[in-house]
């Protein structure tokens, strides 16, 4: 990805053709790999997989902890089940398939009462302003619809600011606290680098339903990397 | 036709479809004629992509050991069967 810094407004970040360890290649030695028993493939996968999957539970049920039975019991259906696969998906949307049918069946159980495409429906159809509407003026305004107070950057070196260990720390609190749907599409978008279509096809998703919920959730993400920038500001 | 293109409030919310490049030509070409214009929103474009950026450089947390042994003797039961 192009530094955000260097980039002009122009230039238009096309974002989501990148897709990380999409090899075909490397993915299907991986597969031979844990076909063969292979327990170093097996841990790697483990490693890279855990804490998407651990957010993705998080749609269907309640607490942290059954997140985390649920996504123990993905790897051992991702363990039996690879001798069966049969690459039609990729590996990584085959495992998140695994766990959403776990994470659903579990979620009935515990009685959640929100269906996933219910949650999905209020969370891409709800008002949800990407800005609050008294950041812009109003019509009794010299400019209607324009900002209210000019909008500054985030500090000479806002790119610096933005990938300190401390503004990270921050941003994973903010990330939880998106709700369940637009969390895991950011996830899987802008962390896992995943391509629109693997969103689409791993969580079931219209293309402009996930644009819309992308889109709602790097919103709020900003929002709250705002305050936390001003709060900064206002301390030092 | 808005001398802006478009009002800041339009801008905002069209910022995705905008990078992930699915703005129509009319509506792409107001948005561009707004950037030029508008230091905030051309700021607020920038903090988008850095949200962006930041979301792509969190690093997986770390799988704790005792989860990665219970996963390791998962794995050898299943080879051993």
């Amino acid at each position: 990805m192009s530094p955000a810094g260097q980039s002009g407004p122009m230039d238009t970040g096309r974002g989501g053709t990148a897709s990380r360890g999409a090899n075909p290649a490397n993915e299907r030695e991986l597969i031979e790999r844990l076909r063969g028993g292979d327990e170093v493939a097996f841990v790697e996968l483990v490693r890279q997989y855990q804490s998407l999957l651990k957010r993705v539970a998080r749609m269907y049920v309640h607490t942290e902890a059954v997140a985390e039975e649920v996504v123990q019991e993905t790897w051992l259906g991702v363990v039996r089940g690879i001798e069966g696969f049969e690459g039609r998906a990729s590996l990584k949307t085959w495992i998140v398939r695994i766990l959403m049918n776990r994470a659903r069946t579990r979620g009935e159980r515990e009685g959640r009462t929100v269906p996933f495409s219910a949650l999905e429906t209020e969370e891409s159809t709800c008002a949800d302003p990407a800005v609050p509407a008294d950041r812009f003026q109003d019509a009794a305004d010299a400019y209607p619809g324009h900002w209210t107070v000019p909008l500054k950057r985030w500090g000479d070196d806002p790119e610096q600011w933005v990938t300190s260990n401390e503004t990270l720390d921050f941003l994973h609190g903010a990330i939880d606290l998106l709700p369940p749907v637009q969390r895991s599409v950011v996830m899987l978008r802008d962390a896992q680098e995943w391509t629109t279509e693997e969103v689409c096809e791993a969580l079931g998703l219209t293309e402009t339903n996930q644009r819309v919920l992308l889109h709602r959730g790097r919103s709020k993400l900003r929002k709250a990397l705002e305050s936390h920038f001003q709060g900064q500001v206002a301390k030092a | 036709m808005n001398a802006w293109g478009m009002d800041c409030n339009e801008l905002v919310e069209l910022v995705t479809e905008y990078l992930e490049g699915t703005l129509g030509a009319e509506a792409r070409a107001n948005f561009e004629k707004h950037l030029g214009l508008c230091g905030s929103c051309r700021n607020y474009l920038e903090q988008m992509k850095l949200t962006r950026l930041a979301t792509g450089t969190l690093r997986a947390e770390d799988v704790p050991a005792d989860a990665l042994d219970s996963f390791r003797s998962a794995f050898r039961e299943w080879k051993k069967s």
